[in-house]
């Protein structure tokens, strides 16, 4: 069963967020991480790029397959992880310490699930 | 509807994730995932459980001119216990598919095809087998393990005695017995790596299974499922049908010369190579230089033309970097030419180097 925080809000497309100081933080779930399988490539937007709710952003690639990840809000990229870009494995080990990015001027939100209704729509895809 | 091999509950109950391939339900991989699933291949042993390929005997007294006919290669002067790759061709030259024969007796051979050819090749090989063969299509009847990796001698020597043991690659003994099981062992693989293919009855599949990894565990042998097989032959360059060879690639594009005989009187495809004469077209292999990852049917462009596609593509985990196969025109084929693929609408550097990537030292 794949590991959910309590604290982080989800989407249907595996991504988790969290608001922090003002800003919105995406990254991958432990869920998508282990359907991915080995992470071996990130692509990331640079800093200052717009994103869009429910649009891809950036596409991970796993040995076997590559995979877009969606923006839960819209917005500009505040930060950018750059560690993952020499060392994607990380998100792996890590699916919540490893952020992808950070959003600010939040202007759109795509509706979020808590963590019981994530975890209740995992166990849906793994049926 | 997927069928299950002889050890989907084995695979299940080592925490496979199990993905359809090919018609069968079969792990893409364990709980050490893909990296290192290859990494053990490359360095220790890996495990695989091949049982959808395809089996089928050709029997009788004309089964040697029923294969010269049908396949590229000659298996004129084989001798019983040696195994031969060819590939089988349509009249225009096409891959039907590419096989393995293993000859154990004047009168007898197995031939061992892909499991997504399987019907498409016994209907072939029905339509043109000679008069005095029988063609018999044994495949639901076989599990087949593939014990890949340096150790992968060291584990046999727990289980077989040194003469039950096929020595030099490519040769193959009928009849062994592993614990009381019978198996019919060839030194044959598709990682690039040292290793062995081990045949045996359906039934015996799951216990031939667990009596191997037994003895491989104390030298690091742990199952490997689809994703690090495509990964190790990819690293290798072994072609696999519907990517570098289809129904209308013929071997000699593939590269496959040491397979195809064109000095043979006859075989079906032959006229039509000869007719074409050189390929204009050639596999290349191509490192990716700048960043991420090529796939298969991504376009290759030389000098901002587009003059190519690939045909496979991943990361590779032994080496480090990302690697692809591709089709290019003949006179566009020099190593070290500069390419770009276009990947998901952006292009990627890359460039053409020798094939194989990795071979064993």
């Amino acid at each position: 069963m794949a590991n959910v925080p309590a604290e982080l809000k989800y989407t249907k497309s595996h991504e988790w967020v969290k608001e922090e100081d003002g800003l919105y933080v995406v990254g991958l779930t432990d869920f998508a991480q282990d359907a991915l399988g080995d992470i071996v490539f990130i692509n990331m937007p640079e800093e200052g790029d717009d994103v869009a709710s429910g649009e891809s952003f950036a596409d991970v690639e796993s040995v076997k397959a590559v995979s877009d990840v969606f923006s839960p809000v819209s917005g500009t990229v505040a930060e950018v992880n750059e560690g993952l870009i020499d060392e994607p494995a990380l998100i792996n080990q890590e699916p919540y310490e490893q952020w992808l990015i950070k959003v600010k001027d939040v202007s759109d939100t795509e509706e979020l699930m808590d963590a019981a209704a994530y975890e209740e729509f995992c166990a849906n895809e793994e049926a | 509807m997927e069928l299950k091999t002889p050890l989907y509950d084995v695979h299940v109950a080592a925490g496979g994730k199990i993905v359809p391939f090919a018609g069968y339900l079969l792990p893409v991989q364990y709980k050490s995932g893909v990296i290192a699933e290859h990494m053990a291949v490359r360095e220790k042993c890996g495990l695989f459980d091949v049982s959808h390929m395809g089996e089928v005997m050709f029997t009788g007294p004309t089964a040697l001119a029923s294969l010269n006919h049908m396949l590229t290669n000659d298996f004129t002067n084989m001798t019983v216990g040696r195994v031969r790759y060819s590939v089988m061709c349509h009249e225009n030259g096409g891959c039907v598919d590419d096989l393995i024969v293993y000859k154990f007796g004047e009168e007898k051979y197995l031939v061992v095809v892909n499991a997504a050819n399987r019907h498409k090749d016994v209907a072939h090989m029905k339509e043109h087998v000679l008069d005095g063969t029988t063609i018999e299509d044994i495949s639901d009847s076989i599990a087949q393990l593939a014990l890949q990796g340096p150790k992968a001698p060291e584990i046999m020597a727990k289980l077989l005695p040194e003469e039950s043991i096929p020595k030099k690659y490519y040769t193959a003994i009928e009849e062994v017995y592993i614990k009381d099981l019978k198996c019919m062992i060839s030194r044959t693989g598709y990682t690039g790596e040292l290793g062995y293919e081990i045949y045996t009855a359906a039934e015996n599949g799951a216990k031939l299974w667990e009596i191997l990894m037994e003895a491989g565990g104390e030298y690091g042998l742990i199952p490997c499922g689809l994703g690090a097989r495509d990964t190790l032959r990819l690293e290798a360059a072994m072609p696999l049908y519907g990517h570098e060879m289809d129904d209308v690639i013929t071997p000699l594009e593939a590269g496959l010369d040491f397979g195809v005989k064109l000095n043979k009187p006859e075989f079906i495809g032959r006229d039509a190579m000869l007719a074409a004469g050189t390929p204009q077209k050639a596999r290349v292999g191509l490192e990716v230089t700048g960043r991420g990852i090529i796939r298969e049917h991504q376009p290759v462009f030389i000098d901002d033309v587009e003059v190519g596609i690939t045909t496979s593509g991943t990361h590779c985990p032994y080496l480090g970097k990302a690697i692809a196969m591709a089709y290019v025109p003949a006179d566009k084929a020099d190593l070290g030419t500069l390419a770009e693929v276009e990947v998901r609408g952006r292009r990627i550097e890359a460039k053409i180097v020798e094939l194989p990537f990795y071979k064993r030292s």
